[in-house]
């Protein structure tokens, strides 16, 4: 049986097990209906012509977890930024770990999407919120949804600043021989609220993952949200990452994706603009080499007026390591005074690595502002000879050039014990020590 | 200090040096000039070791051993400087981090413990004191928006800062007005000794009234036509070139 119909034929049964209410029932019905019409994309499809998951759905994959397994945490401390305390959202294989997590209600909501979706204090909020803004369209965002039960809820008050970061981690152990986990996430940063998030998925051993994610997050009105994706996973495991960003007027949002491993990554991510004067800000690192291959798809769409987006994604790709990076920015006729800005750098170590770039601009005002940018190099031999003439080795001067051509992401990282963090595995993937920050 | 013996280099098949014959003793300043497309800079980017030069005679000596095989980085770590025509941007290096990395590399090849921040600090302001360089200017990314001038002075601060056996300096004065011109020769008599030597590589003559040579060669077509005194270098000014290659047709 594929992987289609195993998913297909266990929605009922999952159905049962979770014992949902009516609103939700309808729209997970929709949702697998949705599914089973498209199915898988494959590379007929525009959004998808560079990426082909069919390797990795020839995996037997289960697609719920058998048995609850536990971790202790030093087996898992390093993925965590544990130099500084934060809220903590831990789920292994799929279920959430109390044991490793650390939760709150005080003033504000870290807690569960299972509780979210089926206790009746929180019924307004998943009644407004729950699958609003994630396309209903797309089918590997239907497809979670129709298995949506479990992942993080977070829920900032009007006018509550977050008192620390909050870590979302999935682990996987490897226990199941290829195991497929559809996490859900909703966030919502009431008005005036701040918070800064960092996620991460991490498998522990080779065992083949696939993780189908969806996350919406709602940023009210002059709410401010930096988010984190950390994506350094192993050879075997495969992340699709579809994220819904809607924002109300004066709000502030910035995503920052940092790609350093993983089979195959696609990250979808889309922001829609729901108010005057909004700023968003989507920059990534991609770091990658093997047959690793990593997809940004991203959507900025400009709805109303006088706001601003600023993209810029930097890609260093070596072996046989593939990039794509396709950005979209719509500009409707209501939104005069857009300021819009795509920049796409990547450079290509390798004769066998290769990068597919496609900036998509539509833009339907007249008064609008919007610039893209896309270069593709390859090391600059001569800024090697000279920083080698200098006394600095090959391999020291390359790491060099690449932490530059990163810095420009880098510096734009909030939370500092992060910061330092990331130029850590840059450090790592580059396989240097350089002794400094840039 | 530097010998070299019958260097013959080409860049993809195509002959540059076809013969060269120098030695060059500690203590000593030479001055190569010659004509454009003489081989002056491939001679000092062939010194330096970089890759896309083949050497297809000759060889280089320094302090008695063949650097032939030796990697420019590994030439670096044992004295050998080039101060560049064309100074290469570098956007996102600081100047400061940029030293600190080649200087901490050259220790670590010559087996000595990383330099302590403080003296780092203290060798980098007096440096830049030496080369009248502005500390902000420090924290720059390196080369980048610099104007020629604010190059050529940067190169020669690395200079000071790396203190080589045997400098070279390819075309160090073009594009320099004459107060840079000064502040730049200034920093490169400050920092010679009876251990090291100078190369300098100039198309004209003014340079060599503030650094002052031993030596002049004339490079012409791959080969030195012609050594002498510092005198030689005031007789190629007033006569040109020329003649030169009316001698050596």
């Amino acid at each position: 049986m594929d992987l289609k119909d195993k998913l297909l034929s266990s929605f009922m049964a999952f159905e049962e097990r979770v014992d949902v209410n009516a609103e939700l029932h309808n729209i997970r019905t929709n949702a697998i209906k949705n599914f089973e019409n498209k199915g898988f994309p494959t590379k007929k499809e525009e959004a998808w012509k560079y990426t082909s998951l069919n390797s990795i759905l020839k995996n037997n994959f289960s697609v719920f977890p058998k048995q609850e397994n536990a971790l202790s945490y030093t087996d898992v401390k390093k993925y965590f930024i544990h130099d500084i305390d934060t809220y903590k959202l831990v789920f292994i294989d799929g279920i959430f770990s109390s044991f490793l997590s650390s939760t709150t209600h005080d003033g504000l909501d870290v807690c569960l999407m299972s509780s979210a979706l089926t206790k009746p204090k929180y019924k307004e909020v998943i009644d407004t919120y729950f699958n609003k803004i994630a396309n209903t369209d797309d089918s590997l965002t239907s497809l979670n949804t129709a298995f949506a039960i479990e992942g993080a809820f977070i829920n900032i008050p009007k006018n509550k600043v977050a008192d620390k970061p909050i870590e979302i981690m999935y682990l996987s152990t490897g226990n199941e021989a290829a195991l497929m986990v559809q996490p859900r996430n909703l966030i919502i940063v009431g008005e005036n609220a701040q918070v800064q998030i960092i996620e991460r998925h991490q498998s522990l051993n080779s065992n083949p993952v696939l993780t189908n994610s969806v996350t919406e997050m709602f940023v009210q009105e002059r709410a401010v949200l930096d988010y984190y994706k950390i994506q350094n996973d192993v050879q075997t495991a495969n992340l699709i990452d579809n994220t819904y960003i809607a924002q109300k007027r004066d709000s502030n949002a910035s995503v920052h994706t940092f790609s350093f491993g993983g089979n195959i990554t696609r990250n979808n991510l889309n922001f829609y603009h729901q108010g005057e004067h909004i700023e968003s800000t989507l920059k990534g690192i991609t770091i990658i080499g093997d047959k690793q291959l990593v997809d940004h798809y991203t959507l900025v769409h400009h709805a109303t007026p006088n706001c601003e987006s600023h993209q810029n994604y930097k890609g260093i790709f070596d072996g046989n390591a593939t990039g794509v990076f396709n950005g979209k920015i719509y500009v409707e006729k209501e939104a005069q005074k857009t300021d819009a800005f795509q920049q796409n750098n990547n450079v290509l170590l390798s004769e066998k690595a290769s990068i597919n770039a496609k900036p998509q601009l539509e833009i339907f005002a007249d008064d609008v502002k919007c610039s893209h940018g896309c270069t593709i190099g390859q090391l600059d031999e001569s800024a090697m000879f000279y920083m080698q003439s200098r006394g600095i080795p090959k391999k020291e001067a390359k790491a060099l050039l690449m932490y530059a051509f990163s810095n420009e992401v880098i510096e734009s990282i909030k939370i500092q014990e992060l910061k330092s963090r990331i130029t850590k595995l840059i450090a790592s993937k580059l396989g240097v020590n350089m002794g400094f920050d840039l | 200090m530097l010998s070299i013996k019958n260097l013959h280099a080409s860049v993809e098949d195509k002959e540059i040096l076809r013969g060269i014959n120098l030695e060059v003793k500690a203590g000593e300043v030479h001055a190569i000039m010659g004509p454009n497309g003489s081989g002056k800079s491939t001679l000092s980017s062939v010194i330096a070791g970089k890759e896309e030069y083949e050497v297809t005679d000759g060889a280089i000596y320094l302090e008695g051993e063949d650097i032939g095989d030796l990697a420019p980085e590994e030439r670096a770590h044992k004295g050998i400087f080039l101060s560049f025509q064309y100074p290469v941007e570098i956007p996102g290096v600081s100047v400061t981090n940029f030293m600190k990395t080649a200087i901490n590399e050259t220790r670590k090849a010559q087996k000595l413990e990383e330099m302590p921040a403080n003296e780092m600090l203290k060798l980098i302001r007096e440096k830049s004191e030496l080369l009248e360089i502005d500390r902000k200017f420090l924290s720059r990314s390196l080369n980048e928006g610099f104007s020629g001038g604010e190059k050529k002075r940067n190169e020669i601060f690395q200079m000071a800062m790396l203190e080589p056996k045997l400098a070279i300096l390819d075309e160090t004065d073009s594009g320099l007005d004459i107060d840079a011109l000064r502040i730049v020769a200034n920093g490169v008599n400050k920092l010679r000794s009876k251990d090291n030597a100078v190369i300098v590589i100039t198309h004209y003559q003014r340079l060599l009234d503030y650094i002052v040579p031993d030596f002049v060669h004339v490079l012409y077509n791959g080969k030195i036509v012609k050594s002498g005194g510092k005198e030689l270098a005031y007789e190629l000014e007033e006569k040109g070139y020329d003649w030169l290659k009316a001698e050596n047709v």
